[in-house]
């Protein structure tokens, strides 16, 4: 890929450290929801996520969201999980995404439906994430969809993929993300990393596999709000690691100074993130809580 | 085998209402191995059922009868008379056994007494787990004989997703992650280049996605 398929593309592909963040659409049609949104991440951010029913609740649509962004000027990444759409609809909407302007995409397996608010949903799992990104690099490379057949302008996008370094079994994340990448995958946003010592050992165990030099890594990082959503993190959110210690840490401070001390925390690990080989950028998940994005950013001395 | 569980007398009762002749017809197969549809459960029902309608002064008549295999028409045939003298049937055995009465007493009405629930095997006494999704395209040499379609949450082909931890799925406690078992399967087998082998979307038209199935041998056809 010698040209630039999008601006993220063309961030990490010239060695600047990438910062990507998270917008999740509303329980409902209020388009002003996201705009209010841009205007916290606007400037702030290379490109911003859009979740597509993260936790399988209902939200507005991952792609109209991301349709929202563009036209604000922010450079959205569309998240795409296999949960709610075959094959059939999940191409559909990679063309009709790439009409609007999207150029960055996810690719995800999605929360189960039994997290979310209507668990009784039949879900569909025709492909997994890994056909998806073979797919959407298909599309892109060989200029055909799934059945073979010459697409009429196919869509280049730039293709992402999640990778849980804390998940198990362990010695297999490399394995996966290996897949990943032959699959297709150009840059990996990893979960949230709360586990430093864990990163650097699935770090090392990939850069070993000469992996980081085919994909762009982007480290996750979600600032916490209190020593209650740490534990809360650790112990109800599927494939999160967080290590007692840093519970302490957020349990040591006064209950008024705890998101402070979240924000500090996370610009830490951040500035460590950037010193590990093969760490292209950060991806910074604050969910509701966009406006402290800035801080962070400003506060890791990231963009200026 | 078929595994199924029986539905709550409640349910049953209101299915029954407009029958004062019953015929309760067990299956002496799946079910009844899975302590839902054989013999002793057929009794147990029938009383539970006389019980029941004599506190709501229903009046009702009760026969019953157990065949070997209600999904075969040689062994559905002994149950023939008995049919004919009830005004309905209370089936115990699977779908496919309720649907064979179906089919050859069409002027019947049967009713379903348990809800077919999987084809799995009991784990521990007591306990049932699902195997197999009949998806007609079987891949099991590829997982070390483990099948991912079924016992994966996300019938995941290429690998685990980010909520296995510990050996459980992400969905709950109580099911083991699939991905799990095959990868410490195919270290014992010392097969786990199968893992970095990419798996291309599974062809669903065996399953059925592709719509009801049928099955015809050639070679037995008279
Ligand atoms: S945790 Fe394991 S079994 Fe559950 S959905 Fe993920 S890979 Fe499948």
């Amino acid at each position: 890929m010698s040209q630039s398929i999008s601006k993220l593309h063309q961030i990490l592909s010239t060695g600047e450290f990438a910062v990507t963040s998270e917008c999740g659409p509303p329980r409902g049609a209020n388009k002003n929801v996201i705009l209010k949104k841009a205007e916290l991440l606007k400037g702030k951010v290379h490109a911003v996520n859009v979740t597509d029913n993260q936790t399988a609740i209902v939200r507005m649509s991952s792609i109209s969201a991301c349709i929202h962004l563009l036209n604000t000027g922010l450079e959205p990444v569309m998240q795409m999980v296999v949960r709610d759409r075959n094959r059939i609809a999940l191409q559909s909407d990679i063309l009709g995404a790439y009409s609007h302007g999207i150029r960055n995409i996810l690719c995800l397996s999605g929360d189960h439906q039994t997290f979310g608010s209507q668990p009784d949903a039949l879900n569909v799992f025709d492909i997994d994430s890994m056909n998806l990104i073979r797919t959407v690099k298909d599309m892109r490379d060989e200029g055909k969809d799934m059945s073979g057949f010459a697409l009429d302008d196919p869509p280049r996008m730039f293709i992402g993929a999640a990778a849980n370094p804390f998940a198990d079994p362990f010695d297999y994340r490399v394995i996966r993300l290996g897949k990943k990448i032959n699959a297709g995958a150009d840059f990996i946003q990893t979960q949230c990393i709360y586990n430093i010592d864990r990163f650097k050992a699935w770090m090392h165990m990939a850069q070993e596999e000469g992996l980081t030099e085919k994909v762009y890594i982007l480290g996750g990082v979600t600032p916490l709000k209190s020593a209650a959503m740490a534990k809360y993190m650790k112990n109800k959110v599927a494939g999160m690691d967080v290590p007692d210690a840093l519970i302490q840490r957020m349990s040591s401070v006064p209950k008024e100074k705890a998101s402070e001390e979240g924000i500090n925390i996370c610009i830490e690990t951040i500035q460590q993130l950037r010193e590990i080989k093969g760490v292209h950028g950060v991806h910074i998940m604050a969910i509701e809580w966009e406006e402290k994005v800035a801080e962070i950013v400003r506060g890791a001395g990231l963009i200026k | 085998m078929i595994v199924g569980e029986q539905k709550p007398i409640p349910e049953i009762m209101k299915t029954i209402e407009p029958y004062k002749k019953l015929l309760i017809l067990g299956c002496g197969t799946c079910v009844k191995t899975c302590f839902a549809g054989g013999e002793d459960e057929v009794a147990t029902l029938a009383s539970a059922l006389r019980l029941a309608c004599k506190q709501q002064d229903k009046e009702i008549q009760i026969q019953e009868v157990t065949v070997e295999r209600q999904c075969e028409n040689e062994f559905i045939k002994e149950a023939a008379n008995a049919v004919k003298e009830n005004e309905a049937v209370l089936s115990l055995a699977c779908g496919a056994g309720v649907q064979a009465i179906v089919r050859l007493f069409p002027k019947s009405p049967v009713l379903p007494g348990i809800n077919t629930t999987f084809i799995g095997i009991q784990e521990s006494h007591g306990v049932f787990i699902e195997e197999c999704q009949g998806c007609g395209n079987c891949g099991l040499a590829t997982f070390g004989g483990i099948c991912p379609v079924t016992r994966c949450s996300k019938k995941l082909l290429n690998g685990p997703c980010g909520g296995s931890k510990d050996g459980k799925c992400e969905v709950s406690k109580d099911i083991d992650c699939a991905w799990q078992l095959i990868i410490d399967r195919l270290k014992t087998l010392g097969q786990l280049d199968n893992l970095k082998k990419y798996i291309p979307p599974k062809n669903w038209r065996t399953s059925i996605s592709g719509g009801p199935r049928k099955l015809i041998r050639e070679d037995h056809i008279i």
